[in-house]
């Protein structure tokens, strides 16, 4: 890990740039984003989601160095599919922490007048590149953790503070974006939460969708290969009205 | 010519000859809105439908699901009397036989397989009749085994050839209807005695005579088919006067077909834009009602929905859940750019609503990227909630079939009434591969089948040594299989001609010589392992390789990984090139379809183990479909590596079966529609060319597997053709659900 550390540090600008760090692909993708989506799954993350299903992506020296070309041309094989109505998710992991190569990848996506879209979870500082970013992006999917700072940290190890700014930032920047949360019984199902989600939620300009996504474990297994404790194995799948319910306290009726 | 009947039609060259294309093209009115103009079941509708249903489960109920045989009237375009399933309720009437659900004999074919299934179901053929086709009447079958040489009978017994149609009607052939309603009988009568003239000519050679004698028969047959529908109450010398007459008339048409001929597949053609013209007419004039064009439609499908035939159960391994295959084409576009789909294409496919989900008609949409968005949006949407539909790529076909072709069977398209095919089931490449392996001799019996060619006896295979002995062995297979085909064809026309549909067909026809392929991906991923892995070979104590070990991975076909989809695409050039290599009956041209029906389940029971490590008897993919499980890059890869094979030289279809979860194709149902429409518009751009499509969680399958009786209705698209699930063999049930159904978690 700490050599391959230093290679990348050495010629930083270069690889960061034209290379990522791939952990998969789905080809059909439905559910992130408009449409049809290719969707990118990129390793590493810097969130410890204790009901995480993607517990592979976390570690930052997993997965494999791919090159832009490749993953350009592994997209356009699918361009049929996702242009014009669909286009190219890239989550992970924590796909900003990659930042660099997003600004080339997307840069070329739109010169093939793709859609692009990030889902992240907005726990970075805006810095210049991210503002760089948001150039080539057409929509953010921004998963928000947990309204409540503390349990937030709790629940996925860092405080809102970054994402709640990062949405704030999206909001005054006109990027759209579409809020989701994962509604986890026993951790994100406080009413008061919830309330406080809506007014949040309602004090931001390019909100086009909020959705609740129904805690599930089948992320489980992957936890159970790497050898390691599965702290939310007793809580419950949410039931249909547990969901209703909770859109009807953030005001929104359900499709 | 001219008719009263035609008053408010554009006239055009169609009044002067038979063009049934050319009067559409003047007197269509496309449609580009969506399905809110269509109205509910009547009354009576409902009614006759329930009518409908109870004879269902009384068939259902009845011994091998077949209600009763007239084991009598050797069936002809007008044998029967009239039948009804209650006169007062019905718009269209027209039965197979003098009672619904009621399976006729129709020995021309073949005797022996008319006995095997009378008796099958308990009943015993009419004595005289068996005297008669025994004794002085020779038949298709009888003609097929009378020439068929001993290599071919060895192909044929070891399932190297499999499905040939010598012991059942060939179908496949597709009458143009709609000339009926349009012409009326008289019309197309005169037609044909202009065609017999221009045959007057002053060498009586073997074709001339054997042209003459056609078309004298389907002068006969025209007349049958106006006996036919006295027995009803119609006079259909002239053309039709309204709509319903033209349902009426074009159904009549439709019926002499099937009362006449036994074929795997008796299509319709692509009928809805035509009778359109008679709906739009009279609705305009204010004769007729949308809620009343609904019920007449309704009313013929109903029609479509009863037709039967009485075939042995050996038969239902190889096409299984009773298919006939009443394969309709609904929609695509014109060349000159205006869309071919009108009102009346929505009140076919909404018969799926008003009357629940069937497995007939086999509604196919051609399907353009050009199509008009309602139109796209609602054929979704059916799908999604039936499972019923099938897509083919109208921007495809298009460029060499024009726009008045319609599919026959599955995926085989075809001009209406200017073409017509030799259906000729399939060959087994996979089996071909292992005798390449083992110098002919059969994998599973042993046995010799071709000559001796020197097998392969090394313990590692070499991928040079076996494409060189699979390239030899094609070249056997190939020659043998436009043999059997060449006697089958020769004699279907000689002892069971198609005389009512060939009436509804242009003098000079194209007919092509419809080769087909099973087992594409079982190929492909074995010549990918020997390639890029290493395959070992396991050898009995008589020297025959029984078994292969894998060492290593290698590329799988359905991942979109050139590597081996390149293998794919050469295996089907090179097997086409074999074929074109001989000669065929009348001159048909060689085409090649890779569909496999249900048979993959009978063709993989039938054939060894194989070396890309699939297991003896497993299954076959279906289609060109990859191999259960071995697609782990999603479904868009799938298609992807699909739509690489080429249509130009498999212009007989490749059937590509694709099933997905609800929730896997999007979270509501808007979502689902338009995810559903933008992946089969990037199916299509990529040149695939057909798709089923099924959507359903595999619980629901498995539920219906052990309770049949909650799901009467239950319909799922399997190869080509869709099928009522409870009618399915178990075995081919657990095909279905252990097959790849695309699941996101």
């Amino acid at each position: 890990m700490q050599n391959n550390d230093k290679e990348n540090t050495e010629n930083t600008d270069k690889d960061l740039k034209y290379f990522a760090k791939v952990h998969s692909y789905e080809s059909f993708g439905t559910v992130d984003g408009p449409g049809i989506r290719f969707v990118l799954f990129l390793q590493g993350c810097n969130l410890k989601c204790k009901y995480c299903h993607n517990r592979d992506t976390w570690d930052i020296s997993g997965g494999n160095y791919v090159s832009l070309d490749e993953i350009e041309a592994k997209v356009l094989k699918y361009k049929n599919y996702i242009s014009p109505r669909g286009g190219v998710t890239v989550t992970g992991g924590e796909p900003l922490l990659q930042v660099k190569f997003l600004i080339e990848f997307f840069k070329r996506l739109k010169k093939h007048d793709i859609h692009t879209c990030i889902d992240t979870a907005g726990m970075v500082a805006i810095t210049d590149d991210i503002k760089e970013l948001m150039k080539y992006t057409d929509l953010v999917l921004l998963d928000i953790k947990h309204i409540d700072p503390e349990k937030c940290k709790k629940l996925v190890g860092l405080s809102n503070k970054l994402e709640l700014n990062f949405a704030k930032f999206l909001s005054d920047s006109g990027i759209s974006m579409w809020i989701r949360q994962v509604y986890i019984p026993g951790f994100t199902d406080d009413e008061n939460d919830l309330l406080k989600l809506k007014y949040f939620v309602l004090s931001l300009k390019t909100v086009k969708k909020f959705e609740f996504l129904p805690y599930h474990s089948m992320g489980k297994f992957k936890w159970e290969k790497l050898g390691l404790n599965y702290e939310l194995a007793n809580v419950k799948k949410p039931s249909n009205e547990e969901i209703s319910n909770a859109y009807k306290i953030m005001g929104i009726n359900r499709l | 010519m001219n008719f009263k009947q035609w008053e408010g039609f554009e006239k055009g060259d169609w009044t002067q000859e038979i063009n049934v294309r050319d009067f559409i093209q003047r007197n269509y009115t496309p449609y580009t809105g969506d399905e809110s103009f269509l109205t509910g079941p009547t009354e009576k509708t409902k009614k006759l439908w329930d009518e409908v249903l109870e004879l269902y489960k009384r068939e259902h109920d009845a011994p091998g699901g077949v209600l009763d045989i007239d084991t009598k009237t050797i069936s002809t375009v007008s044998a029967h009397d009239a039948g009804y399933i209650d006169k007062d309720l019905e718009d269209i009437v027209g039965l197979q036989t003098d009672k619904p659900l009621k399976r006729a004999i129709m020995p021309f074919g073949g005797i022996r397989i008319v006995e095997q299934s009378c008796e099958a179901y308990g009943r015993k053929v009419d004595p005289e009749v068996d005297e008669i086709f025994h004794k002085y009447r020779k038949t298709h079958n009888d003609g097929v085994f009378s020439v068929y040489t001993p290599d071919i009978r060895a192909a044929r017994s070891n399932h190297l050839l499999t499905g040939l149609p010598d012991g059942y009607g060939r179908g496949r052939i597709i009458g143009d209807y709609r000339r009926v309603a349009l012409y009326g009988v008289d019309a197309l009568i005169d037609a044909k005695k202009v065609d017999l003239d221009t045959l007057d000519v002053d060498d009586l050679t073997e074709d001339v005579i054997r042209e003459r004698e056609e078309i004298k028969e389907q002068i006969d047959a025209l007349g049958e088919l106006k006996v036919m529908a006295s027995k009803y109450g119609f006079d259909i010398s002239e053309p039709a006067k309204n709509a319903k007459e033209a349902v009426q008339w074009l159904y009549f048409g439709y019926l002499g077909a099937i009362k006449d001929q036994n074929g795997a597949a008796m299509s319709l053609g692509r009928t809805s834009t035509f009778l359109d013209i008679y709906f739009e007419k009279d609705i305009n004039s204010g004769i007729l009602t949308e809620q009343e064009a609904q019920e007449i439609m309704d009313h013929f499908i109903m029609k479509l929905r009863l037709v039967r035939f009485l075939r042995t159960p050996e038969y239902n391994e190889l096409f299984s859940g009773d298919p006939v295959w009443v394969t309709e084409s609904i929609g695509g576009m014109g060349i000159d750019g205006r869309t071919l789909v009108t009102k009346n294409s929505f009140r076919l496919l909404h018969s799926l609503e008003n009357l629940g989900p069937a497995p007939e008609p086999n509604m196919t949409v051609l399907w353009s990227n050009r199509l008009p968005d309602g139109f796209k949006k609602y054929t979704t949407k059916l799908s999604i909630k039936t499972s019923s539909i099938q897509y083919e790529n109208d921007d495809l076909m298009r460029i060499t079939l024009g726009d008045d072709y319609g599919i026959a069977c599955c995926v085989s398209p075809m001009k209406i009434g200017k073409q017509m095919q030799f259906f000729g089931a399939r060959a087994n490449l996979a089996k071909t591969l292992l005798y390449a392996i083992n110098g002919g001799r059969d994998e599973k019996t042993g046995k010799q089948v071709t000559p001796k060619f020197e097998p392969i006896t090394s313990d590692y295979l070499n991928y040079d040594e076996v494409i060189e002995k699979f390239d030899q062995m094609m070249d056997y297979v190939a020659k043998i299989y436009i043999k059997a085909l060449n006697a089958i064809h020769y004699m279907h026309d000689k002892y069971s001609y198609e005389a009512i549909e060939m009436a509804l067909h242009d003098k000079d026809i194209i007919r092509t010589m419809a080769c087909g392929i099973a087992g594409l991906s079982v190929v492909a991923d074995s010549l990918s392992a020997i390639k890029y892995a290493k395959v070992k070979v396991i050898r009995d104590e008589t020297g025959m390789a029984v078994d292969y070990e894998v060492e290593g991975d290698f590329p799988k076909f359905g991942n979109d990984d050139d590597r081996v989809d390149e293998i794919a695409v050469s295996v089907v050039r090179t097997f086409m090139h074999k074929l074109q290599k001989h000669h065929t009956y009348r001159n048909s041209k060689h085409t090649l379809s890779i569909l496999t029906i249900t048979s993959n389940v009978v063709y993989g029971k039938a054939t060894g183990n194989t070396p890309d490590g699939r297991r003896a008897g497993a299954p076959f993919g279906p289609g060109a479909n990859p191999l259960h499980g071995r697609d782990t890059n999603g479904a868009l890869a799938v298609m992807n590596s699909i739509a690489k094979l080429p249509f130009e030289q498999a212009e007989d279809g490749i059937s590509y079966t694709f099933s997905i979860t609800p929730g896997t194709l999007g979270k509501s149902e808007d979502e689902r529609i338009t995810n559903l429409v933008n992946m089969l518009d990037g199916y299509f751009k990529q040149t695939g060319h057909h798709i089923n499509v099924n959507v359903f969680d595999r619980s629901l399958l498995i539920d219906a597997m052990d309770h049949p009786e909650k799901y009467p209705q239950l319909t799922i698209r399997v190869s080509g053709y869709a099928v009522n699930f409870t009618k399915l063999t178990r075995e081919q049930q657990l095909d279905v659900i252990n097959r790849t159904i695309h699941e996101r978690i």
